[in-house]
């Protein structure tokens, strides 16, 4: 099967683009460096291209309630222009995808979900689906850029006249002109620093990365590839589906209650997650940092003495602080900070502790 | 991309130097821009037997692990300790600074298996 491209591809060789595999689509891990682009958005701004992600329109009259009884987060909450974060879950209690919901007119609602499981969200949704629904795939309508990093508030300001106070965090405006692009703004992102992700229609994504990297360059924009986005995402605690969260996961264990509200009327998964609740959460999703030398990774296992109490969701050395730390979900009584544990790298047990997360704060 | 002459190299991407029959051994140019930047590398013990194609360590980037192949078998002489506080060594200088451990070879016949430059440069192609 041949990988799938976004309309950027082309794109990426101008600047150095190293492109791998990831779930299907062939996408750049890096344009200079992981390292340089990590620190590019810490400190100035950096350009990603995140077309990949899943786009499913839902519209119509139930749309509202319908989005209720699918998603755990309370929807209601949302006014056109507003955006929410939310996880959609299985009847027992796991998770089927994290995604972002934007309110684009009354009755008209706009899913983000996670690229590798556009498909498996969209006949999820579509097998729940109600009365005086519809339920649109229209990701290969939708381009999508992120620009993350303190600068990017000035470079839209430049490029839009649109100032951070016109658009706060979690909001966005429709129909903004970037060099005669109609695009959508909106004021979030995946990284843990201030900045914006824009959309567009597919054929002019081109040109809106141009216009981006042209007004950029001063403030020193540089282009950041998946590798940077999962290191910027990882040391802000923001959980990755397929290892932080996963259908053998639940949003508890994930430590995500913010985006569940067990209070609100019944919907996919209630019961179950209001049962772990009542009955004790088992697992709990903590930051570990290695004591011995060694890096933990994505699915090495955790012990306490002869006994596996969990394993390693994402880890690396931390481009900024070279620290070697990782995100773990362990049995809740090991959760202390300061519980001693030991991880298994290439068939040793290394020492290893509980620490504070996330590893960064802006 | 810098693939030096007087060097053999392995199909995995380390390179060989001979020295007073003894064997140096680190990774390539290529190998190192394939992977990004080095954030760990894992070396054996000096006096640790290490067998030809078998993994004798490991190199971490900040986003994968790889393993070290051996290109020849042999007796491990010395490592290169500052690898340990300065893995960025194997980006920066691949051929000089980073090599990585020098072995006692115990066969050297091995080595005629080994590509040359020329017939390494066609390999990443």
């Amino acid at each position: 099967m041949s990988l799938k491209r976004t309309p950027l591809f082309d794109v990426y060789k101008k600047y150095g683009g190293k492109t791998i595999d990831f779930g299907g689509w062939e996408l750049p891990v890096q344009f200079s460096s992981i390292k340089e682009e990590h620190i590019a958005v810490r400190e100035r701004a950096g350009l990603f291209d995140v077309s990949h992600m899943g786009e499913i329109l839902i519209k119509g009259e139930q749309s509202l309630s319908f989005l209720q009884s699918i998603l755990t987060n309370d929807i209601s909450k949302l006014t056109p222009g507003k955006i929410i974060y939310t996880l959609m879950c299985y009847e027992n209690g796991t998770v089927v995808d994290d995604l972002l919901v934007y309110m684009l007119g009354i009755e008209e609602y706009l899913l983000v979900v996670n690229a590798s499981n556009t498909e498996k969200d969209y006949e999820w949704i579509n097998s729940k689906k109600i009365e005086n629904v519809t339920i649109e795939n229209v990701s290969s309508d939708w381009a999508q850029l992120a620009i993350q990093g303190p600068a990017s508030i000035e470079i839209i300001e430049k490029l839009t006249g649109i100032s951070s106070d016109e658009i706060k965090y979690f909001t966005f405006l429709d129909e903004v002109d970037i060099k005669g692009i109609q695009v959508l703004l909106s004021r979030t992102g995946y990284t843990g620093e201030d900045g914006y992700e824009i959309y567009c229609q597919s054929f002019e994504a081109k040109k809106l990365w141009e216009a981006l990297m042209d007004e950029g360059e001063e403030y020193g924009l540089i282009p950041c590839g998946l590798g940077a986005r999962d290191t910027l995402r990882f040391e802000v605690k923001y959980p990755l589906y397929g290892q932080e969260i996963t259908d053998e996961i639940t949003p508890l264990e994930a430590g995500l209650n913010f985006a569940v509200k067990l209070q609100k009327e019944d919907f996919i998964g209630k019961s179950s997650l209001l049962a772990q609740k009542e009955s004790g959460i088992p697992r709990k999703l903590v930051g570990i940092e290695m004591i011995d030398n060694g890096i933990p990774r994505h699915g090495y296992e955790i012990f306490v003495g002869d006994v596996k109490i969990g394993h390693v969701t994402t880890g690396t050395q931390v481009p900024s602080t070279k620290r070697n730390v990782g995100l773990a979900l362990i049995n809740v009584d090991f959760s202390e900070i300061g519980t001693p544990l030991e991880v298994v790298i290439r068939n040793k047990k290394l020492r290893a502790e509980v620490v504070q997360t996330p590893f960064y704060k802006r | 991309m810098s693939i030096p002459s007087n060097l053999l190299y392995s199909k995995d991407h380390e390179w060989v130097r001979t020295e007073d029959n003894k064997i140096i051994v680190g990774i390539t140019a290529f190998a190192q821009e394939e992977l990004g930047d080095i954030v760990f590398v894992e070396l054996p013990e000096v006096g640790q037997n290490i067998t030809a194609n078998e993994s004798f360590g490991s190199v971490e980037s900040v986003k994968t692990v790889s393993d070290l192949i051996a290109p020849v078998s042999g007796t491990v002489l010395e490592i290169n300790e500052e690898l340990s506080d300065q893995p960025e060594l194997v980006n920066e200088s691949p051929y000089e600074k980073a090599w990585m451990i020098v072995i006692e070879p115990s066969d050297l016949s091995e080595l005629e298996s080994l590509l040359n430059a020329e017939q390494y440069e066609q390999h990443i192609q």
